[in-house]
């Protein structure tokens, strides 16, 4: 039986460092961040296009609105964000590129690639923050072995299964007769 | 006196008030010596149950000693060690007598309040919302508790608090979900939610033999419970929920399917657990039904749900045909704690269970707030609280 060792008035119990829930919850606010934009570039990618000085690239602004949407979904839907988080980055260093590319003196709308370029550079940094985070969480903490003795049962479950079969289910609360399985009849 | 105060979403305070007073002969004041924080406590402290008011004393998870009665109590007496069933009941009315204790007629005292929401009222709980009476709860020194001859469990052998503190709720509440799914030996039932609940009815279960049970949550250390308990886990931010459970019942789905969770369901990733947050911080929906859906969805045809977590208003995208067209059966409502108390604490002498095999925290009532916090953020490794007051 578990053998209590705490006080009261005390809280010492550890188990480390969490559960790495503030890499998921990061990750989720890149996934929606992300969806976002992809949707505005999807929608408008002219508008972008015109407003960064590259009118030409309107279709490559719009095959990167759906990189975004699937590299969102992605993070939101799958039971580990880690790959896309980090597949977030990789998009964010082809948009740093393509802005690059860009920054050309005779760009009239030079500051606007500036300003974006910055905003691209706040957002990488998130997105390697956030990768780093969920990479170091890895497999989570160790737990301590005692939660895996907690059974509360004097005996192994499987010695107790059925301990309290003596128990008789009220009328109330029975499966009706026609929903029994036909074994017990 | 100290109590814990509900203030607001996320603001529980210490606070200082008025010792309890008899206010009708059958009340007794009772001193309390440990009280426990509960996961429905956590909805009040996430602000999702409604008609809470700033002021209010939490709790309904507590025990302790007589110290005074009033003059119409006969069966207790100062001194008297008892167990507080977190329902207040009459134990006279038509639902008491049947043993419907959830849902007596009488002690709701804001009884026309409930009717109006609910379309009837149901029992006075301590220390949760007015819609339940708005009675001042048990996480502080005293308490006052009416109808003192007919709720409170009498604690004669020698047992420690924290053996027989969980009669008031947790334990039964597991205990009558798995009942109520009237489980056979070739059954396999299915726990959403491995929180102090999820962990009763897992041997609930097991002690009523069940062939399997599964146990489903996303903490590793509730899942690393569940296995002591003597179910199978699952993961859902590792699985898929759905396969899973298929593939343990080979493509059949699980006969019982058990909702601990309730209306602040988490789910990775999944379309509609996105759908709920979104809804419900918009205010178009109250409570958020993942789990109510997968099980629907998952269940056996003609297999039973149970559910006792916690739902406070109006639910979304509810897949009632499956409901239908599967004929299964729902049982739910809150626990009718005396009608299993009695046998509850003979298991318990009969060392069946140790019902403190879950506490993870033990404070003190000032650490009280920082532990709701602790609690509800799943930190530390925090399963279940006991708070001495």
């Amino acid at each position: 039986m578990y053998e209590q060792t705490l006080e009261y008035g005390s809280i010492e119990y550890q188990t480390g460092d969490g559960r790495g829930e503030g890499g998921d919850t990061m990750a989720r606010g890149l996934g929606w961040f992300s969806i976002a934009l992809g949707a505005a570039e999807l929608i408008a990618p002219g508008t972008l296009a015109r407003a960064l000085g590259i009118p030409e690239k309107e279709g490559l602004i719009r095959a990167y609105g759906v990189r975004e949407i699937a590299t969102g979904v992605a993070i939101l839907k799958s039971e580990d964000p880690t790959p896309w988080v980090w597949g977030r980055v990789a998009g964010d260093v082809l948009d740093i590129a393509t802005l690059m590319g860009a920054l050309d003196a005779d760009n009239p709308r030079k500051r606007n690639v500036e300003i974006a370029l910055a905003a691209v550079a706040g957002a990488t940094a998130l997105d390697v923050m956030c990768g780093r985070k969920l990479s170091s969480e890895g497999g989570g903490p160790s737990l301590p072995l005692e939660y895996f003795e907690r059974s509360g049962l004097p005996r192994s479950p499987e010695e107790m299964r059925g301990a309290a079969r003596d128990f008789e289910v009220p009328r109330d609360m029975r499966t009706p007769e026609p929903l029994r399985p036909y074994t017990t009849g | 006196m100290k109590a814990l105060v509900w203030h607001g979403k996320h603001d529980v305070r210490v606070d200082t008030v008025p010792d309890p007073v008899i206010e009708d002969p059958k009340d007794a004041i009772v001193k309390v010596t440990t009280a426990a924080i509960c996961g429905s406590d956590l909805h009040l402290y996430d602000g999702f149950v409604l008609g809470m008011k700033s002021g209010d004393i939490l709790g309904h998870e507590f025990m302790g000693e007589v110290v005074e009665t009033g003059s119409a109590v006969k069966k207790l007496k100062k001194g008297d060690r008892v167990v507080v069933p977190f329902t207040i009941i009459c134990g006279e009315c038509e639902q008491c007598r049947r043993g419907n204790y959830s849902v007596c007629e009488t002690t709701n005292r804001n009884k026309e309040t409930a009717d109006k929401v609910f379309g009837h009222t149901t029992a006075g709980l301590y220390g949760y919302t007015h819609l339940t009476g708005g009675y001042p709860g048990g996480q502080a020194q005293y308490v006052r508790v009416p109808y003192a001859d007919v709720g409170p469990v009498k604690i004669e052998n020698g047992f420690t608090d924290e053996q027989v503190l969980f009669l008031g709720d947790i334990f039964p509440t597991g205990w009558q979900a798995a009942v109520q799914c009237d489980i056979q030996p070739e059954d396999t039932v299915a726990i959403w939610g491995a929180g102090p609940v999820g962990q009763f009815c897992i041997r609930s279960a097991v002690l009523l033999g069940a062939r399997q049970v599964i146990s489903i949550d996303r903490v590793p250390e509730r899942l690393a419970m569940a296995r002591a308990g003597g179910a199978i886990t699952i993961d859902i931010r590792k699985e898929s929920v759905v396969e899973r459970l298929n593939d343990l019942t080979r493509g059949k789905g699980p006969e019982k399917c058990i909702d601990a969770v309730g209306l602040e369901a988490h789910a990775t990733g999944s379309v509609d657990a996105a759908y709920d947050r979104v809804k419900q911080a918009t205010m178009m929906e109250s409570d958020r039904p993942h789990v109510l859906r997968e099980m629907i969805y998952v269940c056996r045809p003609a297999g039973t749900l149970s559910i006792p977590g916690v739902y406070g208003g109006l639910i979304d995208k509810v897949p009632f045909g499956a409901l239908m067209q599967k004929g299964l059966t729902v049982r739910t409502g809150q626990t009718h704690v005396n009608r299993w108390t009695d046998d509850l604490l003979r298991r318990i002498e009969e060392k069946q269970i140790d019902p403190t095999f879950v506490i993870t925290h033990r404070v003190g009532i000032d650490d009280g707030p920082q532990m709701y916090k602790t609690f509800r953020d799943k930190l530390d490794g925090c399963i279940k609280v006991t708070v001495r007051p």
